[in-house]
């Protein structure tokens, strides 16, 4: 490794390996930012990994009256999944169980263009029984559902792009799990400035980082045991005995662009907070540039 | 490059069919072969230099300074550019026509925006009967555009309607909407009797109250629909006022039973 460092943070020379990724973005709206966000987190529950959860999503922004098409509060969402097919399903799935079931809520397009298009309403609408209502605005069509609260409005298609990608990601490592938390929190609030990208794991944050396969055939990835603190010694290991606790940011983006913008954001924030109340060190992960053809290099985002 | 102008030298001595002059049939001819252009609707042969000075300019767009209600079709078929009328027209203007913008200063004969698919028809004044309706024989009526009735309109605005917006900022005729096959009609006046007589879908909202509602529209309460913001926004960039009635509290009537029934009448509710 380099001696390579920011704020007194030692950067690693390394670079974060990360995939081609289908992606979509909603947005949804309520008579209120608290029922906007709550179909919003409803939505995008369990979808953390593509490995098991079919997709990732999660939260770009609140946006206020002003931004949303229909004049209320709203969020924009992202999902990402790795084929068409399967962000179609996702996207079905979710709004049709988590959306249309929300007090108020309609669901548009949060994507002006894009390479292809994923029915949304078009595909919802068959819950009003026959009772739905086409609605064409300008260039955009809408369906209107009548449910028990009024009517629940969604936008008939969605944009879908080609270019998004998955798998951005900062590994954080700290003397103790307080100041590595503190790190990783202080990464994650950071890269929500960032528009167009997306970091699915709990709070943004995830603490058990796999790597792909296992000894057992059963599991397509278990423990990055590189990078676990209680085995160092024990086993062939990526962290020196200053490290007690390591934690991960894994960031997926509408475009390469926004996910380098994110980890540059996270680099600075970390280099900020200093390694006396955050991070020692910083890496990333990757299978030696073999799987995905995007690379970012901490030594060209670093502050 | 200054508009190209038709200046009306005359009133019409027969009605005249005035579709040829449209930018995208104009490009390409030079002002002679413009003013042979024929536009008679009689045997009685009249071209276009006959009745119009000509100044040349941007086929694109198109200026005719005076207006007659013998002034037929005018603007019919346009796909794009810009046509202005300073007076009034006659029957069929900017029928079928598919892009750009039409805009006649004063009132406007029946079936104006006929058929129309595209582009937008605004009119200074008012309007006669059947706007934007088919003719005799034909299946349906506007499939989209926006038409903008500064006046009032005759009966049966936005007859057998499939898409697109009717604004109209006065009163309507009878039957508006009659037989609506989708799309969006707002009134600013009264609406007269029996606004959207065997209407299937489609939205029909009026913010100066009715003389007679039919009575297979049935009353499901008042709302505040989603659906009328996203109409709200789009019709103000049309017109503020209109755009401003799709807000608040509305009273949806859905109708016509007598025909498919999903369509609805908005009302401001009391």
């Amino acid at each position: 490794m380099s001696e390579l460092s920011a704020g007194g943070v030692v950067i690693d020379d390394t670079f974060a390996e990360a995939f081609d990724m289908r992606a979509t973005a909603l947005l949804i709206t309520a008579d209120s930012a608290k029922w906007a966000m709550q179909a919003a987190e409803t939505m995008i529950g369990f979808a953390t990994s593509v490995i098991a959860c079919g997709c990732e999503a999660g939260i770009d922004r609140p946006l206020s009256a002003a931004d949303t098409p229909d004049g209320r509060s709203g969020v924009r969402v992202l999902l990402f999944a790795v084929s068409t097919a399967e962000l179609q399903k996702q996207v079905q799935n979710r709004v049709s169980q988590c959306v249309l079931t929300s007090v108020g809520s309609a669901c548009y397009s949060g994507l002006e263009v894009g390479d292809d298009k994923l029915s949304l309403g078009a595909a919802i609408r068959y819950f009003g029984d026959g009772w739905q209502i086409a609605k064409k605005i300008g260039d955009r069509r809408y369906w209107r559902v009548p449910v028990m609260d009024g009517e629940f409005v969604c936008e008939s298609t969605t944009w879908l792009t080609k270019r998004a990608v998955g798998g951005g990601n900062l590994i954080i490592m700290g003397a103790t799990p307080k100041k590595t938390l503190a790190a990783a929190e202080a990464a994650v609030e950071a890269m929500r400035g960032v528009q167009d990208v997306i970091m699915p794991f709990p709070g943004g944050i995830v603490r058990s980082g796999s790597k792909v396969g296992s000894k057992y055939r059963s599991a397509v990835a278990s423990t990055n045991h590189l990078y676990c603190p209680t085995l160092k010694g024990a086993v062939e290991s990526a962290i020196g005995p200053e490290i007690g606790s390591v934690l991960e940011i894994v960031i997926d983006g509408l475009t390469s662009e926004a996910v380098a913008a994110a980890m540059r954001a996270g680099l600075r924030a970390i280099a900020d907070l200093g390694p006396a109340r955050g991070a020692l060190r910083v890496g990333a992960g990757n299978y030696g540039g073999r799987l995905g053809k995007h690379h970012y290099r901490l030594r060209e985002l670093a502050p | 490059m200054s508009r190209f102008t038709f200046k009306l030298r005359a009133p019409p001595p027969q009605r005249v069919d005035l579709s040829p002059l449209i930018p995208e049939r104009l490009t390409g001819k030079n002002v002679r072969e413009i003013a042979a252009l024929p536009i008679n609707t009689t045997r009685v042969a009249l071209a276009v230099g006959d009745l119009f000075q000509l100044l040349d300019g941007d086929r694109d767009e198109i200026v005719f300074e005076g207006g007659a209600e013998r002034l037929d079709r005018i603007g019919a078929g346009m796909g794009a550019g810009s046509i202005r009328v300073s007076g009034e027209v006659g029957v069929e203007a900017g029928r079928l026509m598919e892009g750009g913008k039409l805009d006649i200063d004063g009132n406007a004969g029946p079936f104006a925006g006929s058929g129309m698919h595209g582009g937008k028809l605004t009119i200074g004044r008012n309007v006669g009967e059947r706007l934007g309706g088919p003719l005799a024989g034909e299946t349906e009526g506007m499939t989209g555009g926006v038409i903008h009735v500064l006046g009032d309109a005759g009966p049966r605005a936005g007859d057998r309607m499939r898409r697109g917006f009717v604004l109209i900022e006065g009163a309507s005729g009878e039957c508006a909407g009659s037989r609506m096959i989708a799309g969006t009609i707002a009134i600013g006046g009264n609406a007269g009797s029996l606004p959207g007589y065997l209407m299937n879908r489609g939205t029909i909202l009026i913010a100066g109250g009715v003389e007679r509602m039919g009575s297979t529209f049935l009353d499901c309460g008042a709302f505040e629909l989603v659906a009328a913001r996203l109409l709200a926004t789009y019709v103000a960039g049309v017109s503020a006022r209109l755009g401003d009635a799709f807000h608040g509290s509305l009273r949806r009537y859905a109708g016509d039973l007598a025909a498919l029934g999903k369509g609805e009448i908005l009302m401001r509710s009391a």
